[in-house]
């Protein structure tokens, strides 16, 4: 039976993350792509003796559309579906938290840790600014400053799980968060810094570029939680009286 | 608020009940690993590292990969 709202709660995960997906899609196609054309632009512009554009293996007409759609919406999906496993070990385990509350609280947290602490370390980059040859190094920081925010975020609730008792809720929270933002400065401070950034590329475009995919980020998580957290709700707390037309999701209880 | 014992009024959402970790262990582990495979190949195939040889990949999820802030190249 549990195992069911288990998996019952992964399908519905997977389809949010696909619904907030195709929000930031939206936001990436019509905030984000002018950025990446102008960054190509630059790129070409610049173009001196530097390899990978002599055969364009997939058109700029379908990188920015369908290429675009494909790795946001994977993206949305995979991330959906490992945020609703998360959610099913953090519901009613994180304090008294309904499921919407849980999801809303879950996906904030999310975007902190998997997105936010990366991003301020390591900030996403356009086209032709990044050196190829580093790219191993970059990549590696990368995938381990996610790991890194994601392990201090878990380790923050259980810190707080464990402070409340001795310090009421609100001390124990503060305190967790206070120790979370800590760890990721000393994080920062001992990793290495990357800076690529051609010398005369234009600092707008760059701060637009980043924006735009912070502001894709938030649209994503925001949306996941608000979907993810509704139907989580309708899963498991379902509601006879309030929807009698059968468009509620009978759980089995 | 926290030293408050749950006051049964219409409005107060109910506490959910625990899904006990054996029924998500094993939808984690599956599910997880498989999640991870997917941000793999948006995120990083054909840049750091390559399973697939080519290219194909790296340019089809390429405009995604530079604004989804990943390194791409």
């Amino acid at each position: 039976m549990n195992s069911a709202t288990v998996r019952n709660l992964l399908v519905r995960g997977m389809l949010a993350g696909l619904g907030a997906g195709v929000l930031a899609l939206i936001v990436a196609y019509f905030l984000g792509e002018p950025n990446v054309d102008s960054a190509i632009g630059f790129e070409e512009s610049h173009a001196a003796g530097h390899e990978h554009h002599e055969v364009e293996l997939v058109s700029r007409g379908l990188q920015s559309t369908a290429g675009l759609a494909t790795g946001v919406l994977i993206y949305g999906v995979a991330f959906g579906g490992i945020a609703a496993l998360a959610f099913c070990f953090a519901l009613g385990r994180v304090g008294r938290f309904g499921p919407r509350a849980t999801a809303l609280l879950l996906s904030g947290t999310a975007l902190l840790a998997v997105y936010v602490v990366p991003f301020l370390k390591y900030p996403a980059n356009p086209p032709a600014v990044g050196d190829a040859d580093t790219i191993g190094k970059r990549t590696t920081l990368y995938f381990l400053m996610m790991v890194l925010g994601v392990l201090l975020a878990v380790a923050a609730v259980i810190l707080g799980k464990r402070l409340a008792p001795r310090l009421g809720t609100w001390n124990a929270t503060v305190a967790a968060v206070l120790g979370f933002v800590l760890a990721v400065g000393v994080a920062y401070a001992f990793l290495p810094a990357v800076n690529e950034v051609p010398g005369d590329f234009p600092a707008a475009l760059l701060w637009r570029f980043r924006l735009s995919a912070l502001a894709m980020q938030v649209t994503l998580w925001a949306g996941f939680g608000l979907v993810f957290g509704e139907l989580a709700e309708r899963l498991l707390h379902p509601r006879p009286a309030a929807v009698s037309a059968g468009t509620a999701v009978a759980a089995p209880r | 608020m926290a030293q408050h014992v749950a006051q049964p009024t219409t409005d107060t959402p109910v506490v959910p009940a625990k899904l006990p970790l054996k029924d998500i262990a094993p939808w984690a582990v599956f599910f997880g690993v498989l999640m991870l495979v997917l941000l793999y190949f948006v995120g990083a195939e054909q840049g750091a590292t390559a399973v697939v040889s080519g290219e194909d990949v790296h340019e089809w999820v390429h405009d995604a990969r530079h604004l989804l802030g990943f390194p791409c190249h």
